[in-house]
């Protein structure tokens, strides 16, 4: 259901640029040269790393056991929890939505907060075919320098929110 | 072909290699899987590709980068920073026109922190994620987000 609604969107946003494409260049002939070679260079960059990218991501939705998220993050603490939270999260394992049922599953069976924050975290924006296209893109001193800052900061983030909410939840204790 | 595109093409060849050693039978299956997301994602591609096409041929270079540009002050990195995190792009897609909003005037810290709130931040999704997670933990993390990614952002455009 979710996925014929995410498609339906997609071509109704694919209809929506074509038709601006048309108008604009019926409007301004001279400019369809550099529109059409821009766009044919793009296309080409994209088609020429994309299915290597989804190869990758298929074996691993194949060969990766579901539950190995569950089974290897669980109060595991200090650096090599964190560590550990990194690497299941670059994982090539689909959407963010698919990880917050997983999180929230973490968070029953008494995994650090800390932990599930970084996790989440290098889910969104720390995954393994997401880096390979930064790289084909942006060049690999943009990529390197975003990842190593991502991972800083997301670690100094995560142990700030694990405080936050323990402290919260110290004061919501007493009170109640 | 650039260096990147022959190392990520020999990566995922290696891999499949290997997978098909391991087991043909599921490697067969993430074919099709990788052939279905291949199809799915091709609509986004295309429209995406004619958007950076428009946009680099019909926007002047000194529009962007006075909007998203080095001049454009701290102002221009907010407007990013939340169009990153309202909009729903998939993250494969974003690079390509990161890199074109780099090419028509962008500065580096605006095309960080575009890619950063976008990837960390998801508005749309926050709703499942106070649903999974509580309020506290989901609010936490997409406001804290929205604060390292505009740091992250501004350290890269620092450094590079």
């Amino acid at each position: 259901m979710k996925q014929r609604k995410d498609l339906t969107r997609d071509l109704t946003f694919l209809g929506f640029v074509s038709i601006v494409a048309i108008v604009l260049l019926s409007i301004f002939p001279g400019r369809r040269a550099a529109v059409i070679t821009t766009s044919w260079e793009f296309l080409v960059e994209m088609i020429s790393i994309l299915p290597a990218v989804m190869v990758l991501i298929g074996i691993f939705a194949v060969f990766v056991p579901k539950d190995l998220v569950v089974r290897y993050l669980g109060k595991d603490a200090g650096i090599r929890g964190i560590f550990l939270a990194i690497i299941m999260g670059a994982l090539p394992t689909g959407p963010l939505y698919i990880a917050f049922p997983i999180a929230s599953a973490l968070l029953k069976k008494g995994a650090r907060i800390s932990n599930i924050v970084v996790f989440l975290s290098a889910w969104s924006c720390i995954k393994i075919p997401q880096e390979l296209v930064e790289l084909e893109f942006l060049g690999f001193r943009f990529m390197l320098a975003r990842l190593t800052l991502t991972v800083i900061f997301v670690i100094v983030m995560s142990l700030a929110i694990e405080r936050i909410v323990e402290r919260w939840d110290c004061y919501e204790g007493r009170e109640g | 072909m650039n260096v990147a595109t022959v190392i990520i093409n020999v990566f995922a060849l290696i891999s499949l290699i290997i997978a098909f050693v391991k087991d043909g039978t599921k490697t067969k299956q993430a074919i099709m899987i990788a052939l279905k997301s291949f199809v799915r994602i091709l609509p986004m591609v295309v429209a995406i590709v004619i958007f950076i096409g428009l946009l680099l041929s019909f926007v002047p270079k000194y529009v962007i980068s006075r909007v998203i540009g080095e001049q454009a002050g701290f102002k221009g990195i907010l407007i990013v920073a939340i169009l990153g995190a309202i909009l729903h792009i998939p993250s494969l897609i974003s690079f390509p026109l990161a890199s074109s909003l780099l090419e028509g005037g962008a500065s580096i810290t605006a095309v960080a922190v575009f890619i950063t709130t976008l990837t960390m931040i998801g508005v749309v999704t926050l709703p499942i994620e106070i649903k999974e997670l509580g309020k506290k933990m989901a609010l936490l993390r997409n406001g804290m987000s929205f604060i390292i990614a505009i740091v992250i952002g501004l350290i890269m455009g620092w450094i590079l």
